[in-house]
């Protein structure tokens, strides 16, 4: 497949074309004789960049594995609990400890958006899986129930600010070097799916196949479970919430070259990466100097390739 | 007097009732004229709130031939945002912010109602043999017009953080009184010709099939119908914000109250538990409890339960 | 009588009927029969203006399907299409009273009143009608649909797939109903049929299409026959006789 290389090429060029863009122009060419210029690329442009291209990369890393574990397309880990419960998690220790080291804070996040993507895992799997409409519905509505909830502590402890930030905003203009970090271990993450790839391929095929073939479904849920809740729990505290990348992308990928996960992980990353960056570019350039943040472009791009993929799609899938 | 003329009247002696109790609970002797015209105002917006959602849903319910729905499911009060957005970004901020409230409203209500009947019509004629793609669509569109809203709104004004913040949730408190008169006109007028097509209703709720095999102009109705929707969303969305899933269980309270499906009794029914909830439930938490806001929130907790339960319960068909 | 003249009909860019033109004689009861796909329902449901008609011409009585009055149609056929579950919670009578709507808008008179409950007599279901529609079985739920149907009173009843649920007696007795109509009461009946021998034992004239196209019309005696049933389904059929009428066999 010469899709890798061609993305890979494509993610290049966007990255590169990211390191100039912004309210302040850079001019790589003449980089290392303009200090000011130097410092606005390591503080900021650089940070930005792969702050984008890792978000990208991870939630649609994340959506292949929450589809995988509910079998069933049409969901992402913005649409069945997960950033809510990651916000869930950060608001309670904001509130039980308000200064507690970082490291707790992003545990909790991780533990809140565990919970509630097992809980969303555990009721789905006892829906009939023919129902395939009914689990995004599911999900969209369980992440509605718990944002209200966080929405109204958030209201409560006058604490707004930080949720509309977690779970409204989604955007990249406060990425700068030191607070951006945390994204690597979604990547990280992101990467520990891809060495057990074949697990959920397998885990895919159904209960009954994977017993079959002596794979302990237990634990790969587990593994998935983890991962889909670290990308996911890393992204709300850093940047905020960008919806429909976790959805659409795994779909797309997997409409051109199918399922078999060790091949398609690298391309839904790199696809991932790609959308984002291209979407946060957008975002940049619309109103420049202003910003428009990302989230929002893709909240009408994502909803649109939706719904494309929703009535295009072929009813076996 | 029948079953469902006694229940009627009881509800309405329980609104009255409650009306009272809302006027002149702790009425102190001074100031009497003002306290009491400020509440007047806020119990005309709740009752004509709680008439404008609840009618709406059991209409849209009927055409929809489906319980679980409501018009802020399939994404209409998104719409109304968009649309208000829309014109206040062709116009010009200042501009538009000079016209008179009641000319705005209408034209907003002319433009919402002619959107939804074109774009909510194709997708019921589309959709009637997949209710829960269907849905799906109706969820997503509105998640687009929101993020659609909130782009527009950013672009207007690149500062304004809170643009999507402000259209993502509802407040019983924060009523808009220049609009009272004018939407407890439109509230009256649809209702009135809502119980005028209620023999037509109870017809189309039997399914396309049978309601054509019978002689209905099925098209016209629907369309009909659903321009009666979207003008009483606009007007609940109007005074005081997305509410999407109480109408869910006024319909619901309806239909188990009326156990029938004659909408002469349905639709006054309804009207009547929503305005008796809201007054109600206002008055527990804004007297009683001391948490004005919380009302509406709690109000869509419980609905989006209640839609979850619903959902797993296997009652979407 | 019904005239279908040159219907043409697809869904997407699948073609469904192509360019059909026959008739369905009045006063009799006739049968749609052929295999699945053949575009039967599509037909019948294209008669009973529950599709829009793409291409050609429909007239029921002398009324063209695609340009009379909605209204005016419903006191000519009534329709049945497959069972499509109800939202709202109806209860037996209501739902069979329903087929009166036509000819009172509304406001029933006596002699509405008196007609459903024939029509619930008819079928059984005197002793259900209080019942909710979700508290009877499949059967009984599809029975109280066709007594909506046969309640509308009209000189045309369209049917599509009337057994599924039935028990053989129900079959039975829906089928000695309509055939009584036919019989008796000067209507006429259209019906979608799958287990043929229904088609063998009731019809007087039998439809059989494949692939979008009317494959063999005629007598039962005319079409049910081995060469025309064995081409119709690509599957060797043979055809015995019972008391003068075809029948077969599926078990050779």
């Amino acid at each position: 497949m010469r899709l890798v290389p061609a993305l890979s090429m494509a993610l290049a060029a966007l990255m590169l074309a990211s390191l100039t863009v912004g309210a302040a122009n850079v001019d790589l060419r003449g980089i290392f004789r303009d200090p000011q210029a130097m410092l606005v690329l390591l503080e900021s442009r650089l940070p930005r960049t792969l702050a984008v291209t890792l978000t990208g990369a991870a939630l649609s890393v994340a959506g292949v594995l929450i589809q995988v574990l509910v079998r069933n397309r049409f969901v992402g880990p913005d649409t069945s609990g997960t950033a809510e419960g990651a916000a869930l998690g950060l608001l309670a220790i904001t509130i039980l400890a308000p200064t507690s080291a970082l490291w707790l804070r992003m545990g909790a996040a991780a533990l809140g958006a565990m919970a509630t993507t097992a809980l969303f895992v555990t009721v789905i799997r006892r829906l009939p899986p023919r129902e395939v409409m009914l689990v995004p519905i599911a999900g969209l509505v369980l992440s509605g129930v718990l944002g209200a909830v966080v929405t109204f502590i958030g209201w409560q402890t006058d604490l707004m600010q930080y949720v509309g930030a977690w779970l409204y905003s989604g955007e990249f203009s406060g990425v700068i070097a030191g607070r951006y970090e945390l994204l690597w271990i979604a990547g990280l993450a992101a990467g520990l799916a891809w060495l057990a790839a074949d697990r959920f391929v397998i885990l895919a095929l159904g209960q009954q196949v994977a017993t079959g073939l002596g794979l302990s479904t237990a634990a790969v849920m587990r593994l998935g479970l983890l991962v889909v809740s670290v990308v996911t729990a890393m992204v709300v505290t850093t940047v905020g919430m960008i919806p429909f990348v976790g959805l659409v992308v795994p779909n797309l990928v997997s409409r051109i070259m199918g399922d078999n996960l060790r091949a398609s992980l690298p391309v839904v990353a790199l696809a991932g990466a790609l959308l984002v960056l291209a979407c946060d570019l957008i975002g940049r350039l619309a109103i420049h100097p202003y910003e428009l943040p990302a989230g929002l472009i893709l909240g009408v791009l994502g909803a649109g390739l939706f719904l494309w993929l929703l009535h295009k799609r072929p009813s076996h899938g | 007097m029948d079953r469902s003329g006694w229940m009627l009247a009881g509800l309405v002696a329980l609104l009255a009732a409650l009306s009272a109790l809302w006027m002149l609970q702790g009425l102190g002797a001074g100031n009497r004229g003002f306290v009491l015209g400020l509440r007047a105002g806020k119990l005309a917006a709740l009752v004509i709130v709680g008439a404008a959602v609840a009618v709406a849903t059991v209409l849209f319910q009927t055409v929809a031939a489906n319980r679980v729905l409501t018009p802020s499911i399939m994404g209409f009060d998104a719409l109304y945002v968009l649309i208000q957005t829309t014109l206040v970004a062709s116009f010009g901020t200042a501009a538009y912010a000079g016209l008179p409230a009641g000319g705005k409203f209408l034209s907003e209500v002319a433009v919402m109602t002619a959107l939804a009947c074109l774009l909510f019509g194709t997708l019921l004629a589309r959709g009637g043999r997949d209710v829960p793609r269907m849905i799906l669509t109706g969820v997503i569109l509105g998640v687009m017009f929101r993020a659609m809203a909130g782009f527009l709104g950013r672009i207007m004004d690149p500062s304004e953080f809170a643009v999507v913040q402000s259209v993502s949730f509802a407040s019983f408190n924060r009523v808009n009184a220049d609009l009272l008169p004018i939407a407890a006109a439109v509230t009256a007028l649809a209702v009135g010709l809502a119980l005028r097509m209620a023999p037509r209703l109870d017809v189309l709720a039997l399914g396309r099939d049978a309601a054509v095999s019978l002689g209905l102009r099925h098209q016209a109705l629907v369309l009909a119908a659903l321009a009666l929707v979207s003008a009483l969303v606009a007007v609940s969305t109007a005074l005081v914000g997305p509410v999407a899933f109480f109408g869910l269980i006024v319909a619901g309270l309806a239909h188990a109250l009326a156990r029938t499906a004659r909408h002469r009794v349905l639709l006054p029914a309804a009207a009547l538990i929503a305005a008796c909830l809201l007054v109600g439930g206002q008055w527990l938490f804004e007297r009683q409890l001391g948490q004005a806001a919380t009302l509406s929130v709690v109000v869509e907790f419980a609905g989006g339960l209640f839609f979850l339960y619903l959902l797993l319960k296997g009652r979407i068909r | 009588m019904i005239q279908i003249e040159g219907v043409s009909h697809h869904i997407g860019t699948a073609q469904i009927l192509r360019d059909i033109s026959t008739s369905l004689p009045e006063g009799r009861l006739t049968a749609l029969i052929g295999p699945n796909g053949a575009g039967k329902s599509t037909l019948l449901r294209l008669i009973g203006r529950l599709e829009p008609l793409q291409a050609g011409r429909i007239t029921v009585d002398e009324h063209d399907v695609a340009r009379c009055p909605t209204g005016c149609l419903a006191r000519v056929m009534a329709i049945l299409g497959q069972q499509t579950a109800i939202a709202s919670r109806l209860r037996l009578s209501e739902l069979v009273g329903f087929g009166r709507w036509p000819h009172h808008q509304g406001r029933p008179s006596a002699d509405d009143h008196a007609r459903v409950a024939e029509a619930l007599d008819a079928f059984a279901l005197t002793p259900l009608a209080g019942r909710f529609l979700d508290e009877v079985s499949g059967g009984q739920a599809q029975r109280a649909h066709i007594a909506m149907a046969f309640a509308q009173d009209t000189p045309w009843l369209l049917l599509d797939e009337p057994l599924n649920n039935l028990d053989m007696s129900h079959a039975r007795a829906l089928m000695v109903r309509l055939r009584g109509l036919v019989a008796d009461g000067g209507r006429s009946v259209a019906m979608v049929v799958h287990e043929i021998n229904y088609a063998a034992a009731w019809a007087d004239h039998v439809v059989a299409m494949k692939d979008g196209r009317i494959f063999a019309t005629g007598a039962p005696a005319e079409v049910l026959t081995e060469e025309v049933l064995s081409a119709l389904y690509d599957a060797s059929i043979r055809v015995g006789q019972h008391h003068g009428r075809p029948l077969v066999l599926h078990h050779a």
